[in-house]
């Protein structure tokens, strides 16, 4: 294909792209060292109030904002280095909570808490999704040809789910006396209230992460369960392979470069976590690095938006999920390269 | 597995297939819970013991239910109306397209047999029904308890209807720009190997790793105020873009467009270079051999990955509750809202059934293209 037939093939795409992907990130990165503020005026206002004999009157310096010629609010955009940076991480407080050794000071401090629960959240469930999906779909493999098509259907179910709306759904069951909250006290014989702590918040969201994202693997292992050689599994058997060895040192190798490309996707979207903590209402408790972000980007009481340190939330979180792809990507990238 | 060295023991096929039925079990309750919840009073759908969820006698002794006559005529009509569907619907909707074209006879069959249903199930069924009910008896007595309230009160009080609305505007948007700009890009990439497609390729794979969080900060500043900084331009008449559904399409189609372009390349790498090489040696420019060779064969891979741009959309929260106000909300952050502020239980079973009204579509969505869902998801894999 000549250059001038591709570029016209691929230019929308990329023109999309780079509008709304690559030049958003440069702006972040720009706000990320800048503020824009209202500039304010210092102003003498005498305040009278009508009192027994007159009125009483006081001057007292205010603070006003100053307004441009339409009546808005002129903003001014300076820069600020990386002040926004410090807001956002905190190094006082950081250092005063590693000199006193103290963890819950330094979970007290928002975004220590967010690239903690993130990283937990991602690594912790990565494990857990591969295992279920991949038990689901030996399982679905062994099972008789006629009931194949309705369990897939099934299983999809939790992965088309609304994400927001498939948190909700689990919480709902465990809402004040809802029938698993009930269930498990009856079982347990004590007293549970799911959302009232940190620990059992954050593990309804473990839980409904590998609910949702483990039918994915699930499916991809099937698919690759489809293509597993026979000859290679007799070969196995006359060997004297157990059932467990032939699982162990021809089925699971088979399935490698699967793992690797779920193991890619987990890394890429369980750090964005972010649905869980609106589904769950978990942000007095537990947030994420999307979350402060987000959080950030709200307005705030007096209607204003704290753009600047949401961009260097964001750029911290981008640092983070490059650390964490580099690692697994520069392991394919060397494979790739020596095969 | 033919060979009979593979048959396994009864034990293993037991525990398989008990995992196999628990795995279904966890995967549908939550979904026909809540399902079933959305039908009951407050009372009922948070009580603790299941049974008084499921026949909610809170609910039937205050507002109604079905007896047992109605449920088994509502099934049995149902479970009509659907073989009909899978037996009758193909073959007449294949009568009334004699050159072999049935996408757009199947969209005016398929929707017309719907809507004859829904008429059936809801305004006949019911009206046949309250003369039947007192003629019977005992069989005609309310056993279960059941409110439509819930869903009344979200769809007409609630005004769910312009969220519906919203979200279908951004949805369709999302799914036919960036099926006609990834699809153009897709074929591109698939039919060349230069190395400006490599790194295309590799690019977008490191933007499909972005949060979007990080692309919703870099765009929130200059949405608010785009009507400042495009006045040079544009004069007065300079639009806002925030809180504009346009602009969300925009924005949705660029965050899908990475995951769309290494789709579509994957299926396009499937259709035959020789099919495209061949219209050109026979004159066909290469816009020609697209249009003329690969537009008529490229569907099943468009439709796939339409299905996930569909679902991308749809389902997203984080930019929709960020760039859109009230007015222009899509059902998913409308629901989020409803659901933070202060509540009493009647708002809950309410977002229950909001939630509810947003699950079905992705319900039928699966039941009919489950095949292709199942496509897509291995396509990237399964090809590298």
């Amino acid at each position: 294909m000549k250059k001038k037939t591709f570029a016209i093939f691929v230019g929308p795409s990329v023109f999309m792209m780079v509008l709304f992907i690559a030049a958003p990130l440069l702006s972040v990165l720009w706000q990320s060292f800048h503020v824009t503020q209202p500039v304010y005026e210092q102003v003498e206002v005498e305040i009278c109030t009508p009192g027994l004999l007159g009125s009483v009157c006081t001057t007292e310096m205010k603070t006003r904002p100053l307004l441009n010629d339409n009546g808005k609010i002129l903003t001014e955009t300076t820069f600020v280095g990386l002040q926004s940076y410090r807001n956002v991480i905190e190094p006082d407080k950081l250092r005063t909570a590693i000199a006193r050794g103290s963890w819950r000071d330094l979970m007290n401090i928002r975004f220590w808490s967010a690239l903690r629960f993130t990283l937990v959240f991602t690594i912790l469930t990565l494990p857990l999704v591969l295992g279920t999906g991949l038990l689901i779909a030996l399982a679905v493999n062994n099972t008789l040809q006629r009931i194949k098509g309705p369990v897939i259907f099934v299983s999809l179910l939790p992965f088309i789910i609304t994400p927001v709306i498939g948190a909700l759904s689990i919480r709902w069951l465990f809402l004040g006396d809802g029938i698993l909250t009930a269930g498990l006290e009856w079982w347990l014989d004590r007293d549970i209230a799911m959302f009232a702590q940190a620990w059992t918040i954050e593990l309804m969201m473990y839980i409904y992460r590998v609910w949702h994202v483990a039918p994915f693997a699930f499916v991809v292992f099937y698919a690759g369960l489809q293509t597993v050689n026979n000859d290679a599994l007799e070969a196995a058997i006359i060997d004297g392979a157990t059932r467990w060895q032939r699982l162990r040192y021809v089925i699971i190798p088979h399935l490698m470069p699967l793992v690797i490309f779920l193991t890619l996707i987990h890394l890429m979207d369980a750090y964005r976590v972010f649905e869980e903590i609106v589904g769950f209402s978990a942000s007095a408790h537990v947030i994420s690095l999307q979350w402060l972000t987000y959080e950030f980007l709200l307005q705030d009481g007096t209607g204003a938006r704290a753009i600047s340190r949401a961009s260097a939330s964001a750029i911290l979180t981008m640092i983070g999920i490059a650390i964490l792809l580099g690692v697994p990507l520069r392991r394919v990238w060397r494979e790739q390269r020596g095969s | 597995m033919s060979s009979s060295a593979l048959r396994q023991p009864m034990s293993l096929k037991a525990l398989s297939n008990g995992f196999l039925a628990f795995w279904c079990f966890v995967a549908a309750f939550p979904i026909i819970w809540i399902a079933v919840m959305s039908f009951k009073t407050p009372v009922d759908a948070f009580d603790s013991n299941p049974f008084r969820v499921i026949f909610g006698p809170h609910t039937r002794a205050n507002i109604g239910g079905l007896s047992i006559i109605d449920i088994i005529l509502g099934l049995a009509l149902a479970w009509i109306l659907v073989r009909q569907a899978i037996l009758w619907l193909p073959g007449k909707v294949a009568e009334y397209s004699p050159d072999g074209r049935t996408g757009i006879p199947w969209l005016i069959g398929g929707g017309v047999y719907a809507l004859a249903s829904l008429a059936l199930l809801v305004v006949v069924l019911p009206a046949a029904l309250t003369v039947l009910n007192p003629l019977l008896g005992p069989l005609g007595t309310n056993i279960l308890g059941l409110t439509t309230g819930h869903y009344e009160a979200v769809w007409i009080d609630r005004g769910f209807t312009r969220n519906f609305a919203n979200s279908m505007i951004v949805t369709t948007g999302v799914v036919m720009v960036s099926l006609t700009v990834g699809t153009l890009a897709g074929y591109g990439l698939a039919r060349s190997d230069s190395v400006i497609a490599f790194w295309l390729l590799v690019v977008a794979l490191v933007f499909r790793a972005l949060p979007h969080s990080v692309l919703v900060s870099g765009y929130l500043p200059y949405f608010i105020t785009s009507a400042e900084w495009l006045a040079p331009i544009f004069g007065d008449g300079a639009p806002t873009f925030y809180g504009k559904p346009w602009a969300i399409i925009a924005v949705l189609v660029a965050i899908n467009q990475p995951f769309t372009i290494w789709m579509l390349r994957s299926f396009f790498l499937n259709i035959p270079a020789e099919l495209d090489e061949a219209a050109r040696v026979d004159g066909c420019s290469h816009f020609g051999a697209f249009r003329r060779v690969i537009v008529p064969v490229m569907w099943p891979g468009v439709i796939t990955t339409g299905l996930f741009s569909f679902l991308l959309a749809y389902n997203d929260f984080l930019v929709t509750s960020l760039l859109l106000d009230a007015q222009n909300m899509t059902m998913v952050p409308a629901i989020a809202n409803m659901f933070n502020r202060e509540t009493t239980a009647s708002d809950e079973v309410q977002a229950i059934a909001a939630a509810v009204s947003i699950t079905a579509p992705l319900f039928v969505l699966v039941l009919v293209f489950q095949r292709q869902i199942v496509s897509g998801l291995t396509a990237g894999a399964v090809k590298g």
